[in-house]
């Protein structure tokens, strides 16, 4: 079947990792590259790999999208760029993933909530954060056994692994985070800390979950429930490993993970980051098999002018 | 270029900046009533300390399984302080990634004259959007360089220079380990000293781990520094952080001024603080391994607990949380690090 074709926007580290996967893919085809810096690595790196590439960012590539039938869009540059790219694209109805913290659309983390945006007709899905994506599974895979109270995630990340972006405005990871525990990870009251260790050679990404539940914790389903999850994360993330737990201490049940990248382009350490385009891949493949069965429809363009 | 919130500094001498109410929330699990916290502080006020810190041991925001959930809100504890002190300023701790900028304008709005955003000494610039919005509101803003014995004096001076571009109008050298030596504090105040502009003021905040709190601060004022942090009754983290009333009675003996009544400061300590501690905050074989190992101070009792759950040594516990090259915050690698030695034990 003819794969669906994707622009990526933003030519740095993500968007270069994203272009990997994509190109492994069975169902997408990267065709563009898009950035606003003409000495851009990561644009020369794209062209080298047979894309087209624009320097004048998304207006550069509006012209080609009938011609090159891009129908999927992933957009890594910032919150504040984002809002712009994806009014431009979805009313071509194109379909954004959203790596960005702007959070226009939905939420996604793959194994807990993709399947609910099909057929929602969705025209923009948003990857929360690398903290998320590395923990609201486990969240999940206690609230789907008994209620949670209070959801609390630990994301120790190496500091090569943090951009600029990140640290200019890491309340904006704590904040999003600390929601999608909530709303996707189901726990009635959510909280998120980050911790940026400087170590070399760098330390693999490394997650704490703990969870209050309501009543006291049915420890064998939530055990098996565990083990279920981490198995649906490594089916799009190889590296991800259960070191330790769950723990069970009175309502406290406590997870602890390691997230190890692919080394697509990032570093193996860097498993923060690649979860974070493994599963913008994963989402995407998701809605282009619905595109495929020709089931996938752009929002109505009302909907995009109120996103 | 004192902000204008900050406390005078006393001609010839140093402000002294009492932690027994935020390090020392450490080995009171962050139980410190807000009755506790009233009747201390209300003592460290009338005994002349200039400056007291009220929060959450890891500061704004801290509340969690992970550091442990307090008494009070940071909210409930500043809002009863704050109206009862007459001549003390109040500070709050913030360590980005724990606390947001929504608890640095919760605290500005109950009356502190004083943030203070931690980083590790590596990463100051997570600190930007907080102590940009502190300096906003007008607020004395300092930079608190952590584990700052983790990072040799000259990245020490790049980190400070970040926080100082970023509206810090003092910088801390921070040794949450309770690690260094006064020659490791000469160091690191000296090359701030040097390299900072003269208007910016510089802090020490030692742990007593290494029984150098007291040698380390004295250094630091040698060196420049005109902010000591102290703990009333040897309260805080590890085996505490310098002892307040100790070291007022050092500053007397060498003619530093600090404002505080020595005889004063000493009985808040006798009658108020050490009725309230759970045990003697002291350099048992547990804090003497944080400061030997280079662990940060507040692993203490996680690793006395998980030591009792896991049949694990606390002291081989923060060994290898040193050796893992631990940061301030990962207290939840401490259960992580019991359940694989007590893996290794069985195996």
């Amino acid at each position: 079947m003819k794969k669906i074709r994707c622009a990526l926007i933003g030519p740095g580290n993500i968007g270069t990792d994203l272009l990997y996967k994509l190109l492994r893919s069975e169902v997408l085809e990267p065709v563009w590259m898009v950035g606003i810096d003409p000495a851009s690595e990561g644009l020369t790196r794209a062209r080298d790999l047979g894309l087209r590439t624009s320097d004048q960012g998304v207006e550069g590539l509006l012209p080609f999208l009938a011609e090159d039938d891009i129908r999927i869009a992933f957009d890594s540059t910032s919150a504040y760029a984002h809002a712009a790219n994806a009014a431009a694209l979805q009313a071509h109805g194109v379909l954004m993933i959203d790596l960005t913290p702007a959070a226009l659309g939905p939420y996604c983390v793959p194994p807990v909530n993709l399947g609910e945006q099909i057929g929602k007709r969705v025209g923009n899905v948003n990857m929360v954060t690398c903290g998320g994506q590395a923990t609201i599974p486990m969240v999940a895979a206690v609230s789907r056994v008994q209620a949670v109270e209070y959801g609390e995630i630990i994301a120790t990340v190496s500091s090569r692994s943090v951009g600029p972006g990140t640290r200019k405005n890491i309340d904006e990871f704590t904040r999003t985070t600390a929601r999608a525990v909530e709303q996707i990870g189901r726990a009635a009251r959510g909280k998120a800390i980050i911790i940026v260790n400087p170590a070399e050679p760098p330390l693999i990404m490394r997650d704490t979950v703990h969870c209050l539940t309501v009543d006291t914790p049915h420890q064998a389903a939530i055990t098996e429930s565990v083990h279920r999850m981490i198995e649906e994360v490594q089916a799009y993330v190889p590296g991800y490993r259960l070191k330790n737990g769950p723990v069970f201490e009175g309502r406290r049940v406590s997870i602890f993970l390691e997230v190890e990248g692919l080394g697509d382009f990032l570093p193996k350490y860097a498993g923060n980051l690649d979860i974070m385009t493994a599963a913008a891949a994963r989402t995407a493949e998701l809605f282009a098999r619905e595109m495929q069965q020709g089931r996938w429809q752009a929002p109505a363009r009302a909907v995009v002018e109120a996103a | 270029m004192n902000a204008a919130k900050a406390p005078a500094l006393p001609a010839g001498g140093i402000i002294v900046h009492d932690m027994s109410l935020r390090d020392g929330m450490h080995p009171k699990r962050h139980q410190i009533s807000v009755e506790q916290m009233k009747s201390i502080a209300t003592g460290l006020d009338q005994a002349g300390v200039p400056l007291i810190e009220v929060t959450h041991g890891d500061g704004l925001g801290g509340a969690s399984v992970n550091y442990g959930f307090p008494a009070a809100s940071d909210e409930d504890y500043l809002r009863a302080v704050i109206p009862l002190m007459r001549q003390a300023k109040v500070s709050a701790l913030l360590i980005p990634g724990i606390g947001t900028v929504d608890d640095l304008r919760m605290a500005a709005d109950c009356g502190i004259s004083t943030i203070r955003v931690a980083t590790h000494c590596t990463e100051a610039d997570v600190a930007e959007q907080h102590i940009v919005l502190g300096r906003k509101m007008e607020l004395d803003t300092v930079g608190f360089l952590m584990m700052a014995h983790m990072a040799e004096p000259a990245k020490i001076l790049e980190q400070a220079r970040l926080m100082v571009s970023y509206g810090a109008n003092c910088i801390y050298a921070t040794d949450s380990a309770g690690y260094m030596l006064p020659q490791d504090v000469t160091a690191r105040i000296g090359i701030l000293r040097e390299g900072l502009d003269a208007s910016i003021e510089l802090g020490f905040h030692g742990h007593h781990n290494l029984a150098m709190g007291i040698a380390n601060s004295v250094a630091a004022i040698a060196a420049g520094a005109t902010r000591i942090d102290c703990a009333c009754g040897g309260m805080g983290a590890g085996a505490g952080n310098t002892p307040l009333e100790v070291f007022i009675a050092v500053c007397e003996r060498m003619g530093i001024a600090t404002g505080v009544d020595l005889f004063k400061v000493m009985d808040v300590a006798e009658d108020l603080v050490t009725p309230i501690l759970d045990f003697p905050v002291r350099i048992d074989r547990n804090a003497l391994t944080l400061g030997y190992a280079g662990a940060y101070s507040s692993f203490l009792l996680f690793a006395k607990r998980a030591s009792a759950k896991y049949g694990v040594p606390a002291r081989d516990i923060l060994v290898e949380m040193g050796r893992r090259k631990t940061v301030g915050g990962q207290e939840d690698m401490i259960e992580d690090v019991a359940l694989d030695l007590a893996r290794a034990i069985a195996a």
